[in-house]
C-alpha cells in the first residue's frame, strides 16, 4: 500500500496531490509541466514536498514534522526517461549495482528469472551504448527490479522506443506486473498507452487532480 | 654540458608533483561541492578561486609573502610555534605552485561535474547507494576524463611557475632552482648554453603532455561520455 500526500510550490503554480494505491498499475497523465516527475521524484527522495505525507507499507517516506528518509534508504525502483543507465558499467554491472554484496546468492534467482522474462541475457557484457533503444529499455526495467523494490516508479519509459518496441514493452510491462505484484506508477502523455497499462488513470494539470479514472478489468494483451 | 647539474629537473618534478597532488584533492572537492549547491556569494567566492588566473605572478607572490613571509600572518605564527620557515624554501615554491595552478584544476573539474547527468547519480541513490558510493562509482568515473585534463594542466602549470616562486622561494642554487629559475639565472650570467638546454627540456616535455592528453581524450571521451 503506497500513500502519497505532497504540497509543493513550484516555479508557476502550489502542487496538492492526493492518492492511494495498492498492488495495481498507476498512470499519471498530463501536459508538460504538469508535475508528473516531480511526484515520481518526491516519493523516490530525490525531491522533498514542502509538507505532506509519503507512506509506502508502514515506511514513512515523508512526513511534515520529521527528516525525510534518504532515497537510499527507500528501496524504490526507479526507470528514469531515457533510462540513465551508467555508460561506463556494462548491462551485467548495470543490473548489479543496487545488489547488496550479501545478497548477490540470495537474489542470483530472481535475477536470472528477471533477465530471462525481459529475454536480455545474452547483453550481459555489452556496455549502454551497444544495445538498442528497446534493449535499454528492458536493461533498466531489470536494473530496477533487481533491488526488489517496493514500488516501481516509471517516467515516460516507452517514449523513445518506436510503435512496434513501444507496443512489445507494454506487454512486458503488464507481464511483469502480474509476476511482481508492487505498485507501478507509470508517467505519460500518451492517452493510448494510459488506457493500454493503466488499472488506474489519473489526469493531472498544473499540479492538481483534474480526473481519474478505474479500469474495472485488466485489458489482456496475450 | 659535461659537470651538468640535474637538480634543477629532479627539484621541478618533485614541486610540480607535490602540488598537483594537492590541487587535485582540494579541487576535485571543493568544485564537487560547489557544482551541487546554488548560494548567494558563489559567483564571487569562484571569481576569488579564479583570480590568480588573471593577475601578474608578482602580485601572486606578493599575496604569498603577506601571507607566508617572515613577519607574514601565517609565516610568523610558523616561526614563532615551529620555528618553521617557509620562504627560501622548496617548501614556497610547493605553496606558489599550488595557488597558481589551483584555478585550472578547478575550473576543469567544476566543468566536468556540472556537464554530468544528475539521473546517473539518482538512479544511484535510488539503487541504495550512499553519497560515497555514488562519487567514487558513478561521478568520479564519468568525470575523469575533465579531472584528468586539469591535472596535466596544474602538473605543467606548476612545472612552469616562475614568478611568485621567485619572490617566495627565491632562487637558491640546489634548494630553490626549479627549472624556470635556473633558465633566468643561466641568461641573466651569460650562459647562453645551459639556458638552451633547460628551455628544451621544458618544451619536450609541455608538448608531450598535450600531446598524450590530446591523444587519451580522443580515445576515451566518447565511451564515457555517450549513452
Amino acid at each position: 500500500m503506497l500513500h502519497v500526500n505532497i504540497h509543493k510550490q513550484l516555479a508557476h503554480y502550489e502542487m496538492a496531490i492526493q492518492f492511494e494505491m495498492g498492488a495495481e498499475i498507476l498512470v499519471l497523465v498530463g501536459p508538460s509541466g504538469s508535475g508528473k516527475t516531480t511526484i515520481l521524484n518526491s516519493i523516490a527522495g530525490l525531491v522533498h514536498p514542502d509538507s505532506g505525507l509519503i507512506v509506502s507499507n508502514k515506511h514513512t517516506f515523508f512526513d511534515t514534522d520529521q527528516k525525510p528518509m534518504p532515497a537510499r534508504d527507500r528501496q524504490i525502483g526507479y526507470l528514469f526517461q531515457d533510462y540513465a543507465l551508467f555508460p561506463h558499467m556494462t548491462v551485467e554491472k548495470n543490473i548489479l549495482y543496487g545488489v547488496k554484496k550479501n545478497n548477490r546468492k540470495d537474489s542470483e534467482e530472481m535475477i536470472a528469472q528477471l533477465l530471462h522474462v525481459l529475454g536480455i541475457e545474452h547483453l550481459l557484457h555489452k556496455y549502454p551504448h551497444q544495445v538498442s533503444g528497446g534493449e535499454k529499455q528492458r536493461v533498466g526495467l531489470a536494473r530496477a527490479l533487481a533491488t526488489c523494490p517496493s514500488v516501481l516508479l516509471l517516467d515516460e519509459p516507452l517514449s523513445a522506443l518506436d510503435k512496434e518496441t513501444r507496443k512489445q514493452c507494454q506487454d512486458e510491462l503488464l507481464r511483469l506486473h502480474e509476476i511482481w505484484k508492487i505498485p507501478f506508477i507509470v508517467v505519460t502523455h500518451d492517452l493510448d498507452e494510459a488506457e493500454r497499462l493503466g488499472n488506474r488513470i489519473i489526469y493531472l494539470d498544473k499540479g492538481q487532480i483534474i480526473d481519474e479514472q478505474k479500469k474495472r478489468q485488466l485489458m489482456t494483451v496475450y | 654540458m659535461l659537470e651538468m647539474d640535474y637538480s634543477p629537473l629532479i627539484l621541478s618534478l618533485k614541486v610540480a608533483a607535490i602540488s598537483t597532488f594537492f590541487v587535485f584533492i582540494v579541487g576535485v572537492m571543493i568544485a564537487y561541492y560547489l557544482a551541487k549547491r546554488d548560494f548567494f556569494g558563489k559567483s564571487i567566492l569562484e571569481a576569488l578561486f579564479l583570480l590568480p588566473l588573471v593577475l601578474p605572478p608578482t602580485v601572486v607572490g606578493f599575496g604569498l609573502l603577506v601571507l607566508f613571509g617572515k613577519k607574514g600572518w601565517i609565516g610568523s605564527w610558523l616561526l614563532e610555534w615551529f620555528d618553521f620557515q617557509i620562504v627560501f624554501t622548496w617548501i614556497g615554491a610547493v605553496i606558489a605552485s599550488i595557488v597558481v595552478s589551483f584555478p585550472l584544476m578547478y575550473q576543469s573539474a567544476a566543468a566536468a561535474f556540472e556537464s554530468l547527468d544528475e539521473r546517473l547519480s539518482n538512479a544511484a541513490r535510488t539503487m541504495g547507494a550512499s553519497e560515497w558510493r555514488v562519487f567514487f562509482t558513478i561521478v568520479f568515473p564519468l568525470a575523469w576524463p575533465g579531472l584528468l585534463a586539469g591535472l596535466v594542466l596544474s602538473f605543467a602549470r606548476g612545472l612552469g611557475e616562475f614568478g611568485a616562486t621567485l619572490m617566495l622561494a627565491g632562487y637558491i642554487p640546489g634548494k630553490t632552482d626549479t627549472i624556470p629559475m635556473a633558465i633566468y639565472f643561466a641568461v641573466e650570467s651569460g650562459q647562453m648554453g645551459k639556458a638552451t638546454f633547460w628551455v628544451l627540456i621544458i618544451i619536450i616535455f609541455g608538448f608531450s603532455l598535450i600531446l598524450w592528453v590530446n591523444w587519451w581524450s580522443k580515445r576515451n571521451i566518447r565511451r564515457f561520455t555517450r549513452i
